[in-house]
């Protein structure tokens, strides 16, 4: 298999489904002539056309609005949102009318569309274009909230979004374009929405994360391993609709578990994983459930502040040391 | 920055403590200085003085549970600061306190009352509540038929987790009698206490048995005239402030420890395929504190003056018994004395405190009749009966040991001049 970036995988996926299916259209700020501002639409303009690939105003919720518009009326628009942070601009063309268009009108009108963006902290930014808010979107039924954290499924689940009628936010994580990994090259390499994977196999703690914070635990992972602490790795892939069962299957083995995300504590994915064990497995717990996630601060500005609040492998391995 | 107290390294081979007591207690003020908690370790229980100022924002242990050296046990901030125990919570503790549960046979009836738990008698620090369990714990426990309050907990505040159940399944053959409910019992007679063994209990108990065990001990006893040594020793006191005053016993340490300079073996170990002689003559005297023992050191006691020893000792004693003992107080002894002449015993025997090959054990003082040229006279006699290590000595060497000490103290000017 081929070894590529992230941003590679994600600009391949696109092209593939662009040549597959002509009702594929691109918009956004600089997707256009200048080729993405993460450079992941470069050579698009000049292959699809301006037709196909349009560069609209800074102006979030025109490009969401009209990308709801063109998904009712039979395109598939792939709206590209620079980051998560300006998707609040858009929040109202995306979880109330994108997410509601189907079952308001009962079915007569589907939205297949793909809003992409990025998340994440980690490149002094300052407080607003640094956030991890992909819970508040996964708090919306008619959203389908996916975050990938390998090249291979970047590639199969931005395919599987595409392919899907339903609305999509697909979450890329901004320090992980980089990321390098083997990915299949079949052109209907489609993974399923949905689905959690296990992405290493332990029997005395359950991890469970998603997107950069899988890098995070799987290094937390190896310290661990020195000492003997053989953790299983779980990455959710995709936010909502949340697959537990890998989750439940797991911690059933290992009656432990922690959760990593890089967002806030408060009401974050930890928050509803370890609810639902709770619920769902009660009779096999053997500690309480730790998070690890962001403080409880804006992100602040300063490098070494900026570290500091954004989860690492040490907090992993003593969140892990505590449910030993 | 928050401040993190750690659990204090006391002494050159101290690994863990146990938190007895939270002097300050959560959300508490704090100066510098301030007593912030009592550990028990091997050795002693001592007062831990906390380095800064400030609020006690929690403790991350719990009383009674044993805490590696390093880790911590609480965080100190400032009155006004946020501080999220869960970070500091998830790297601290040790294993909790193996919770020492009533080896109640197993067809104890669940309906029966229930086992009391140790902590009924409350040792300092030990927790009241019944210990908790984790739920797979409990259903592991259900499904085998066995009462979880049985099962010593190691989890975090000595929750009962699985690995705990599994240990006990493995080690507990099956209850034959399925958990059929019996009748209660009707009358109960006073009930068993069940007290945890103390640190300080645990190191007796293992380094007696270590000793009766391993070590092939032999006695000799003397006795000795006091009669001029009790006379020197009033004169002397007479010129010395009280820290300073010598008491019988002090002056049995000085005579031991001449006597030990001449006698190499009896100030020695056995280390398997050898003997080694200690260079130095420190002698340990044993101290009766709270629940036990400890043995404090009079270093190069041989080369002391009396009313050097004496004050030393006084010190060591009176810091043993407050529970503040110092590290050096209580290392290095190469010979150890154990007196209950307080107490009126005539004599006694006493285990050696290895790894040292020889003790001596001192009885009382007492005005006894003895014969003196033919006569019946009024005299000052003490025992003393020395324990030794047979791979190291022999009888004949301890009796000649025992002369020398004989004589140093029935010609008591060599206590001077030694």
């Amino acid at each position: 298999m081929p070894v590529m970036t992230i941003r590679e995988a994600v600009s391949q996926a696109l092209w593939e489904e662009m040549e597959r299916d002509p009702n594929v259209i691109i918009m956004g700020e600089e997707v256009g002539v200048w080729g993405g501002t993460y450079a992941v639409t470069k050579g698009f303009y000049d292959h699809f056309g301006a037709e196909r690939v349009r560069d609209t105003p800074i102006a979030e919720g025109v490009i969401v609005g009209a990308a709801v518009g063109a998904a009712m009326n039979g395109l598939r628009p792939v709206a590209e949102i620079m980051t998560i942070n300006f998707a609040f601009l858009a929040l109202d063309q995306i979880v109330n009318h994108a997410a509601k268009i189907r079952s308001m009108f009962g079915g007569q009108f589907k939205c297949p569309l793909v809003v992409r963006t990025t998340s994440g902290g980690g490149k002094q930014l300052g407080a607003t274009h640094s956030q991890t808010p992909d819970v508040i979107f996964a708090h919306f039924p008619g959203l389908k909230v996916v975050a990938p954290a390998t090249p291979a499924d970047a590639k199969g689940l931005l395919k599987a979004s595409i392919r899907t009628d339903d609305p999509v936010l697909f979450i890329e994580h901004s320090t992980m374009y980089q990321e390098r990994g083997e990915v299949p090259e079949d052109k209907d390499f489609v993974l399923p929405i949905g689905k959690s994977e296990v992405k290493r196999q332990g029997k005395d703690v359950t991890l469970v994360t998603y997107s950069k914070m899988l890098q995070i635990t799987l290094k937390a992972v190896q310290q661990l391993a020195a000492e003997g602490i053989e953790a299983e790795v779980i990455d959710l892939r995709t936010l909502r609709p949340l697959d537990m069962e890998p989750v439940y299957e797991s911690f059933k083995k290992t009656n432990r578990a922690v959760i990593v995300e890089e967002g806030w504590r408060s009401y974050g994915v930890g928050a509803e994983v370890a609810a639902r064990l709770y619920e769902e497995c009660f009779d096999y717990l053997d500690a309480p459930i730790q998070r690890v996630a962001q403080k409880e601060v804006p992100l602040p500005y300063s490098a070494e502040l900026e570290k500091s609040a954004i989860p690492n492998p040490n907090e992993v391995v003593k969140a892990v040391k505590a449910v030993m | 920055m928050p401040e993190i107290v750690p659990m204090p390294k006391l002494g050159f081979d101290m690994a863990e403590g146990k938190l007895v007591r939270k002097v300050k207690k959560e959300g508490e003020a704090v100066q510098k200085g301030d007593i912030l908690a009592e550990i028990e370790t091997d050795k002693a229980t001592v007062e831990v003085e906390s380095s800064v100022s400030g609020v006690v924002k929690g403790w991350l242990v719990e009383e009674g549970q044993p805490v590696p050296v390093g880790a911590s046990m609480a965080v100190i901030g400032a009155p006004d600061e946020v501080v999220d125990l869960h970070v500091y919570r998830a790297g601290s503790g040790g294993a909790a306190p193996a919770v020492t549960s009533a080896p109640a046979s197993a067809s104890t009836a669940p309906s029966a009352p229930p086992v009391t738990q140790p902590s009924v008698t409350r040792e300092a620090g030990t927790p009241s509540a019944a210990a908790p369990a984790s739920p797979i714990a409990r259903r592991i426990a259900d499904e085998a038929g066995i009462d979880i309050h049985l099962v010593a907990g190691t989890g975090p505040g000595g929750r009962v987790t699985k690995k705990d159940v599994e240990a006990y399944l493995g080690a507990t053959p099956a209850p034959a009698l399925p958990r059929s409910p019996a009748p209660a019992p009707v009358v109960t007679a006073p009930e068993d206490q069940i007290v945890p063994l103390t640190r300080l209990r645990q190191i007796i108990a293992r380094r007696m048995t270590e000793s009766k065990q391993t070590v092939p001990q032999f006695y000799v006893t003397t006795e000795i005239d006091m009669a001029a040594a009790m006379d020197l020793r009033k004169q002397i006191n007479a010129l010395l402030p009280d820290e300073r005053k010598a008491s019988v016993n002090d002056l049995v340490v000085k005579a031991a420890a001449l006597a030990l300079r001449q006698f190499p073996n009896v100030n020695a170990s056995f280390a398997g395929d050898k003997v080694i002689r200690k260079g130095r003559v420190n002698v340990g005297i044993a101290v009766a504190v709270e629940g036990g023992l400890l043995t404090v050191v009079v270093k190069d006691t041989d080369q002391k003056p009396v009313a050097q020893i004496a004050a030393e000792a006084k010190a060591m004693i009176a810091r043993a018994r407050a529970g503040k003992v110092q590290g050096a107080d209580i290392e290095g002894s190469t010979f150890s004395v154990s007196n209950l002449g307080m107490y009126d015993a005539e004599n006694f025997i006493a285990i050696i405190n290895p790894p040292e090959a020889a003790l001596l054990a001192i009885g009382a003082v007492r005005e006894i009749p003895v014969v003196k040229d033919g006569a019946l006279a009024p005299g000052l006699r003490l025992k003393v009966t020395c324990s030794a290590d047979h791979r190291v000595t022999d009888g004949a060497e301890v009796a000649q040991f025992l002369q020398a000490v004989k004589k140093n103290l029935e010609e008591p000017l060599r206590l001077l001049v030694g």
